[in-house]
């Protein structure tokens, strides 16, 4: 770093020595030098406790003595869910002690502890700040959890844990082969919501075929509604109702192909259809003023306020928005409209799927633990309790008897009764988040629901961007199986 | 006075120079190790892979988006905010007219202006930058209502929900919240200029004009040019990164249709988003480049006589 001050013929004055010194000091200042402060160590990491000894009761065999160490992300399901399900795990083993640690940044609390070779037993990766499961996968940073599967479930020891799970569970966990990665605790229905009674009050029924939607629209525009908002700085939640409706339109295989990364798999009639049905909200004016700026947040609270009817969105919206929620707001989901009746698959098809992901990394000291805590948040009483107090169902197929539900949580099941079979699991969000979130859907949907891009433009770019990501050899590829 | 300067000199910076070295110098040549990597920043384990980052980050058309809105950030935001910070502390000191036989003053209430122009500074930049996001919100946001209440409600941008304006937007709000620091900086660098030459000036029948020109720039030179550097750093490191990944648009920032990533953030989403770590020091090292590049250039176009006074 030489300095190329002016240099007097008196020697170092005190002014060049301070205005060099700043100089190379503020040159550091860019931020680099973070990123080694987690500098991989090659230490020997945990090393692994002593198995315990099977049992009707403890059929992972878990050395009953071996201390636990959990990390939830502590986010819109809060925590106590986790610590009511430890506290079960502490009575059945009095010997071993739970370190648990919620927080909401998993990446800062946990890369330093890969790299180190000393993760914790049982994660919860979920939250802004997610680990890139691809990567996790790929780097061999996971335990298979095929033995949590195939153990005796908390309820019934003649069942396994496997089939007591809701439908596209397991399949959500696998990458890649038969091993499973991953355990979707929470069990989001998605689709397009809505306030009954404001959908009431306009005299209409959900539409189911695009043209009743956009005469619900045009009505809704008449009273000075808009039909539509969506969370404008992060259009991927628009896929939240188009994509199962790109489905409803063409098949499964036209998403299944689009997951594939397969080449032309976005120039299928049926994406071109449902982009051009949606790029008609934004022609005709149904989409409220303004969108394309507001974040989630600012989105739903338009949306609760009554300035638009519909929104696309998960089933974690009614914990999420309901500070601004009115109490006759009577939220309620729906699988998304079609084009008509040459659709291939019924109205009811919906995107239902798990969220809240959990791992065992490969190195941990206590793996049988971690899974042996998860089998028990599997049980139905540990279910009953998640879904009453966060308002959201759970990965166990049941648990809902006998609870009170709330109207959205209770739309959603209705919604999913409806679909029967007809449930379908588009992967771009959990194979290729970087591809799903900013390139399809910022720089793609969101471009051509501000009215910047017309739907061909947009077909176009995204099949670049996905083709682009099948060539790209610094991510893992992976395939419907 | 000058024998043994050296020694006395090294004898003192010893310590500060270790630790420099120890918590700056060496993780740079650290991050140049792990960008010839393909490690994952998830696991202990990586191999070598030579300069297979370098030549991916030359293809990759996200970098070169990145790396032209931090040179934009680091050519406009100085001259934006200098040039300005310039104009108010020379009206604040020197530019008022002048009253009871005052050979110079500041413009009518300068000592409240310059409270107020600090004021920003004391906000941390995350607030800063979460108060303007409330502003440009399109639909509810102070600067959409006001234009409403101008009667202006048929101009109603999406800000930074717009590819063309969110750049602009976030440079706005680094101009708004650095300035009062260049202000306060220059006050106290005109402070120090003797008042005959503004009176010798003022004799001669200069201008306003003349007289910034001729005597208080060239004799701010030095301050200048230090404040200039200061702020191509703010627009390369910190500052910009926080603005872009609170305020725009997109999972952490980088606004719609990539129009507002810059380097800093896309080596933060690499690290800590996508699982690449090696590849994200690969664009760390760019960014170095970068801002080397820039002293250098600034510290070469700025060499002038030294004035003494």
């Amino acid at each position: 770093m030489g300095s190329t001050s002016a240099q007097t013929n008196e020697g170092l004055g005190r002014r060049d020595l301070i205005k060099r010194s700043a100089a190379i000091g503020l040159i550091s200042v860019p931020t680099m030098g973070f990123l080694s402060a987690c500098a991989s160590s090659s230490g020997d990491g945990n090393a692994k406790v002593e198995k315990g000894t099977k049992s009707d009761k403890n059929p992972l065999g878990v050395n009953e003595s071996a201390p636990l160490d959990f990390v939830l992300f502590d986010g819109g399901f809060g925590q106590q869910y986790a610590k009511d399900a430890i506290k079960v795990y502490e009575t059945n083993y009095p010997k071993a002690k739970v370190k648990f640690t919620p927080t909401q940044k998993i990446t800062t609390e946990l890369q330093p502890r890969f790299n180190g070779g000393n993760p914790p037993d049982l994660i919860d990766n979920s939250g802004a700040e997610q680990m890139d499961m691809g990567v996790l996968v790929g780097q061999k940073q996971l335990a298979d959890l095929t033995a949590l599967l195939d153990s005796a479930s908390v309820d019934d020891p003649s069942k396994k844990v496997r089939d007591t799970l809701r439908p596209g569970i397991v399949e959500m966990g696998q990458f890649d082969g038969a091993p499973v990665w991953i355990l979707y605790y929470a069990y989001t229905v998605y689709g397009v919501w809505y306030s009954q009674k404001l959908l009431d009050s306009l005299d209409a029924k959900y539409p189911e075929t695009w043209d009743e939607m956009l005469a619900v629209c045009e009505k809704a525009k008449k009273k000075g509604i808009a039909g539509w908002t969506y969370a404008g700085k992060h259009p991927y939640y628009l896929p939240f109702s188009l994509y199962p409706m790109i489905g409803k339109v063409g098949g499964r295989e036209v998403l299944d192909a689009i997951d594939n990364l397969e080449p032309k798999a976005w120039e299928h009639p049926a994406v071109k259809a449902c982009f051009e049905a949606y790029y008609e909200l934004v022609q005709k004016g149904y989409i409220l003023k303004g969108t394309p700026g507001l974040d989630h947040i600012q989105s739903q609270t338009a949306w609760t306020e009554g300035k638009a009817l519909f929104i696309p969105n998960g089933s974690w919206v009614e914990n999420e928005a309901a500070k601004t929620m009115p109490a006759d707001f009577n939220l309620a989901v729906s699988a998304p409209s079609g084009i008509d009746a040459s659709d291939k698959m019924p109205f009811g098809t919906m995107w239902a799927s798990g969220g809240e992901p959990f791992i065992v990394p490969a190195k941990a000291a206590n793996p049988e633990g971690g899974m042996e805590q998860l089998r028990i948040m599997l049980s139905e009483a540990s279910s009953k309790n998640f879904t009453q107090s966060v308002k959201s169902l759970s990965a166990y197929n049941g648990g809902t008897d006998g609870i009170e539900l709330t109207p959205g949580l209770k739309s959603g099941v209705a919604a999913l009764e409806k679909a029967g079979q007809n449930v379908v699991n588009p992967r771009l969000q959990d194979w290729y988040v970087a591809l799903q979130k900013e390139k399809i859907g910022v720089a793609g949907i969101g471009e051509m629901m501000a009215g910047r891009a017309t739907p061909a433009e947009t077909i176009k770019k995204i099949q670049k961007f996905a083709d682009e990501a099948a060539k790209d050899s610094s991510i893992k590829h992976y395939k419907h199986q | 006075m000058q024998h043994g300067k050296y020694r006395f000199i090294v004898g003192f910076l010893a310590a500060p120079l270790a630790l420099y070295a120890l918590f700056v110098i060496w993780p740079f040549v650290q991050s140049i190790y792990y960008s010839l990597t393909d490690w994952s920043g998830l696991s202990p384990e990586f191999g070598f892979v030579g300069f297979d980052n370098y030549s991916r980050m030359l293809d990759d058309e996200i970098f070169w988006k990145s790396l032209q809105h931090s040179l934009t950030l680091a050519v406009v935001l100085p001259l934006v905010t200098v040039g300005l910070a310039l104009f108010f502390a020379f009206m604040l000191n020197v530019g008022g007219r002048r009253r009871r036989g005052a050979a110079i003053a500041g413009v009518r209430g300068s000592a409240f202006y310059k409270i107020v122009y600090f004021f920003p500074q004391v906000l941390s930049i995350a607030i800063v930058a979460l108060l303007f996001q409330f502003a440009y919100n399109p639909n509810s946001g102070a600067i959409n209502s006001a234009l409403k209440l101008m009667g202006l409600g048929s101009i109603q941008p999406d800000w930074l929900g717009d590819p063309k304006l969110a750049l602009i937007c976030v440079m706005a709000v680094l101009v708004w919240s650095t300035v009062g620091f260049f202000v306060v900086l220059f006050s106290a660098g005109m402070a120090s200029i003797p008042r005959d030459f503004y009176e010798a000036a003022l004799l001669d029948g200069a201008n306003r004009f003349t007289t910034f020109f001729k005597i208080t720039l060239p004799l701010l030179w030095d301050t200048v040019q230090s404040g200039w550097i200061y702020m191509g750093i703010l627009a390369l490191g910190a500052e910009s990164f926080a603005v872009v990944q609170i305020m725009t648009v997109g999972p952490n920032g980088g606004g719609p249709d990539y129009s507002t990533v810059v380097l800093p953030l896309y080596v933060y989403q690499k690290a800590f988003r996508d699982g690449q770590a090696a590849y994200a020091t690969t664009i760390g090292v760019a960014l170095l480049l970068v801002t080397l590049a820039f002293a250098a250039v600034v510290m070469k176009l700025g060499r002038r006589e030294r004035l003494e006074f």
